[in-house]
């Protein structure tokens, strides 16, 4: 197992402190002249979305950054729910911490890129309710921030461990579910590989990006065909891995100086990976979300886990998940449902569901799907975890 | 008849309001150590940008720029932006210049004095040239069409501008990047004006039209194409199908299109890894600030857009297709140790009549730039016995 190959750091922890997120004024009129002075560029013949993020839209999102967005309001909503701080090794987590009353199976739930701990936002309401809810900032974003690493061997496996860590010793979980999308797929994936033994099943809404290396000559022609296309797909509108694993210091100075800069970056991935962009990413949402990146200069750091899997790779089409995997699928979500039969050689399926809509988000976009499939998924397999 | 003089002159409202974006610079956290390996180094960069706001003259380096003749001319509803400068010598040859990305007409800034003025710089006067470097569309000072394929008419346009403007009958062409492409188109389609074309490259996109007779030598230098653009591609894939995305942000800030565009100065360059062996700051940042000033980050990322987009496979399709096989015109290639393309004599000879292929001692991608005497010297022996009257 690849796993024994890292150094796993085992650095010291500390007891959770109350985080509430407090962004500085000087932070906010910075912004705010930025905004206001914003440079425009020449719009080409295109005004939809073809080349890219629609300059008309981002006209319209920075205008309404700059007079009608209130992060003061947007920020007391974030601080509704009790956040908190630990120290694990090197890094210092932020992470969402929801427990109500009796004893519950603890959730872990992983976000992605670009979005962050806010994905979550709309579930955690309704997850409380059956689960005890930790939604971490993940190493390198938000209020978590950049992690310096003891090596720079597998980071994505060392930040599956820091994770790990905060379950188990930080917050005392023997057992824990993990659920996740995206980046936070294949941290589930990493951490139901080196701990089977406490995570009781993980909960994807994909499959991961290692799986795009799968060997096309020995999968089933429908397996190729998906593979195929998602190659297609990689091709018209996967530049930004390109960028963000191979020349992320050319690109990040830019989108950690100017906001129309971060924004046009990562709205363009809201717009490429939903249904019906508009409808499901208010602007105050969008900007909330960009806001997260934009007050804690973590743009940069947001990019390395992209990097950190191109020079060391920690999950490969090789590794297995063996605790039970439950997926919801969601049409639009970058290329689309995938076969069934593709899935279960890199995972242990046990439940599987073909969303009627939705896409990369999904906990933002349809947070009712979204939540009664995590919650019917862990009542299967997690229903004994009280007894152990 | 269109031409008017023309003289670099930024606003001071341009350079007022960049001084105040350069002073509120939010360079993001990086590890002190990180070199180029990821893109361009975080501590060159602030280094950069701190030369900008405290060393840099641009008013000096303006003034500079303008001790050429600039000229701006109206083809096709376009401004061109082009320096002009006249040979000494008898008959001096005309010969066009063309820039790539992400450089600018400055790429030949050096090379000038030395083609229209050769006796002052060990050479003959014979070899004299007219030199005439235009600003690609949509580069610094020449406008875009701001509509798809652009990019498949600037051998056209260039053709309009050396023969109806400028009044040659016959003249040269060089060029390497984007520019390697226009000069092929201008061999291709105006083969009759053209005496000689000379490249520093094979343009990328032949590679589309990969034959099965490859030779091991053209094999690898498939592979190195592949492996470049799988290792330092990226640009050219987010310019080609994103690129709002990314030239808007360029546009609002200047560390971000310093950041953008130098890495490449020093992947490509021949700098054994310390990009100011071979460019200053000061060199450096001009070169941004024609991006800079002129507000064209967005419009020059257009060509990759034409290139990777369908228009791209038709315009290859439909014309490239006929230009398989040799052009009649007489072609000569520079090839630098450094470039990223290094071509293999036997694939130029498949889409060029090659009369002159030299495998160059040292130098990059931008070899007008950093060796400007070398080049000179090639493009003097190359076109000489292509001269009228010549023997």
């Amino acid at each position: 197992m690849s796993s024994t190959n890292v150094t796993i750091a085992a650095g010291p922890r500390s007891q959770p402190e109350p985080f509430e997120i407090h962004v500085e004024a000087a932070v906010l009129s910075d912004l705010h002249v930025r905004l206001r002075e914003t440079r425009w560029g020449d719009v080409a013949d295109d005004d939809g979305w073809k080349l890219g993020t629609n300059p008309g839209y981002l006209r319209d999102l920075v205008t309404y950054w700059a007079h009608q967005y209130d992060w003061s309001v947007q920020e007391a909503a974030l601080n509704r729910v009790p956040q908190f701080t630990a120290a694990v090794d090197r890094a210092r987590l932020h992470f969402v911490h929801a427990k109500d009353g009796a004893p519950r199976l603890p959730l872990l739930l992983l976000h992605g890129w670009p979005d962050s701990f806010y994905r979550f936002h709309k579930v955690i309401p309704r997850l409380r309710e059956t689960f005890e809810v930790v939604v971490p900032s993940l190493p390198g974003f938000g209020f978590t921030g950049p992690v310096r690493r003891s090596s720079p061997e597998q980071q994505n496996r060392q930040s599956a461990q820091l994770l790990w860590r905060l379950m188990t010793e930080v917050l005392g979980h023997r057992r824990f579910a993990v659920a996740g999308g995206d980046g936070g797929s294949a941290l589930a994936q990493l951490l139901a590989i080196d701990h089977p033994e406490s995570v009781v099943g993980i909960h994807l809404t994909d499959l991961g990006w290692h799986v795009a290396n799968a060997d096309r000559s020995k999968v089933s022609k429908v397996e190729r065909k998906y593979l195929e296309a998602g190659e297609k797909r990689f091709m018209a509108d996967g530049a930004y891995v390109m960028v963000q694993s191979t020349r992320p210091q050319s690109l990040a100075p830019a989108l950690n100086d100017s906001p129309v800069a971060l924004a046009a970056w990562i709205v363009d991935r809201f717009h490429s990976w939903s249904d019906a962009f508009e409808d499901a990413f208010p602007k105050d949402e969008l900007l909330t979300n960009i806001m997260i990146y934009w007050v804690t200069q973590t743009i940069g750091p947001s990019m390395e886990s992209y990097r950190a899997e191109v020079v060391s790779p920690s999950l490969s089409v090789a590794d297995h998940v063996d605790v039970p995997v439950g997926l919801a699928l969601f049409p639009n979500d970058i290329g689309g449902i995938p076969p069934r039969a593709f899935a279960e050689r890199t995972l242990n399926v046990q439940r599987w569901t073909e969303m009627p809509r939705g896409g990369h988000f999904a906990a933002w976009e349809e947070p009712e799907l979204y939540a009664g499939d995590v919650t019917s998924f862990f009542q299967a397999v997690g229903g004994s975890w009280g007894a152990i | 008849m269109s031409v008017q003089p023309f003289q670099v002159s930024v606003p001071d409202s341009v350079l007022v309001d960049l001084r105040q974006r350069l002073a509120r610079t939010r360079l993001p956290p990086a590890e002190e150590d990180a070199g180029w390996e990821a893109g361009t180094s975080p501590a060159f960069l602030r280094r950069l940008v701190q030369h900008w706001q405290t060393g840099f003259d641009w008013r000096a380096e303006e003034a500079a720029i303008n001790r050429f003749s600039h000229f701006r001319a109206s083809i096709r509803g376009l401004e061109i932006h082009f320096i002009h400068e006249r040979g000494r010598g008898d008959a001096p040859l005309p010969l066009v210049l063309t820039h790539g990305y992400p450089d600018s007409f400055l790429r030949f800034t050096k090379l000038i004095p030395l083609l229209t003025d050769p006796a002052a710089y060990g050479g003959d006067a014979a070899d004299s040239f007219d030199v005439v470097v235009p600003s690609l569309p949509g580069f610094g000072f020449s406008t875009h069409p701001g509509r798809e394929g652009a990019t498949f008419e600037v051998g056209d346009i260039w053709h309009e501008l050396m023969t109806k403007e400028l009044g040659y009958q016959r003249f040269g062409a060089h060029g390497g990047d984007w520019g390697s492409t226009v000069t092929e188109h201008l061999a291709r389609s105006h083969g009759h004006s053209l005496v000689g074309a000379h490249h520093t490259d094979v343009p990328f996109w032949h590679t589309f039209q990969k034959p099965d007779d490859a030779s091991p030598a053209e094999q690898a230098h498939f592979a190195r194409t592949e492996k470049f653009m799988h290792e330092e591609g990226a640009y050219a894939m987010i310019q080609g199908t994103r690129p709002q995305t990314l030239a808007q942000g360029l546009m609002d800030s200047p560390a971000g299109l310093a950041a953008w565009l130098v890495e490449k100065f020093q992947t490509l360059s021949d700098c054994g890894g310390d990009v100011e062996t071979r460019f200053t700051m000061d060199e450096l940042l001009t070169n941004v600030m024609v991006y800079w000033a002129s507000g064209t980050i967005g419009s020059s990322f257009r060509p990759y857009h034409d290139f990777t987009q369908a228009g791209a496979m038709r315009w290859i399709v439909e014309k490239a297709k006929e230009w398989i096989g040799a052009s009649k015109v007489p072609t000569g290639f520079a090839v630098f140790p450094k470039d990223s393309s290094r071509t293999p004599r036997e694939w130029a000879e498949r889409f060029y009549n090659v009369q002159r292929f030299t495998e160059m001692p040292r130098g990059g991608h931008f070899a007008a730039f950093e060796e400007p005497q070398l080049l000179a010297e090639e493009l003097r022996a190359f076109f000489r016995p292509l001269r009228p009257g010549a023997r």
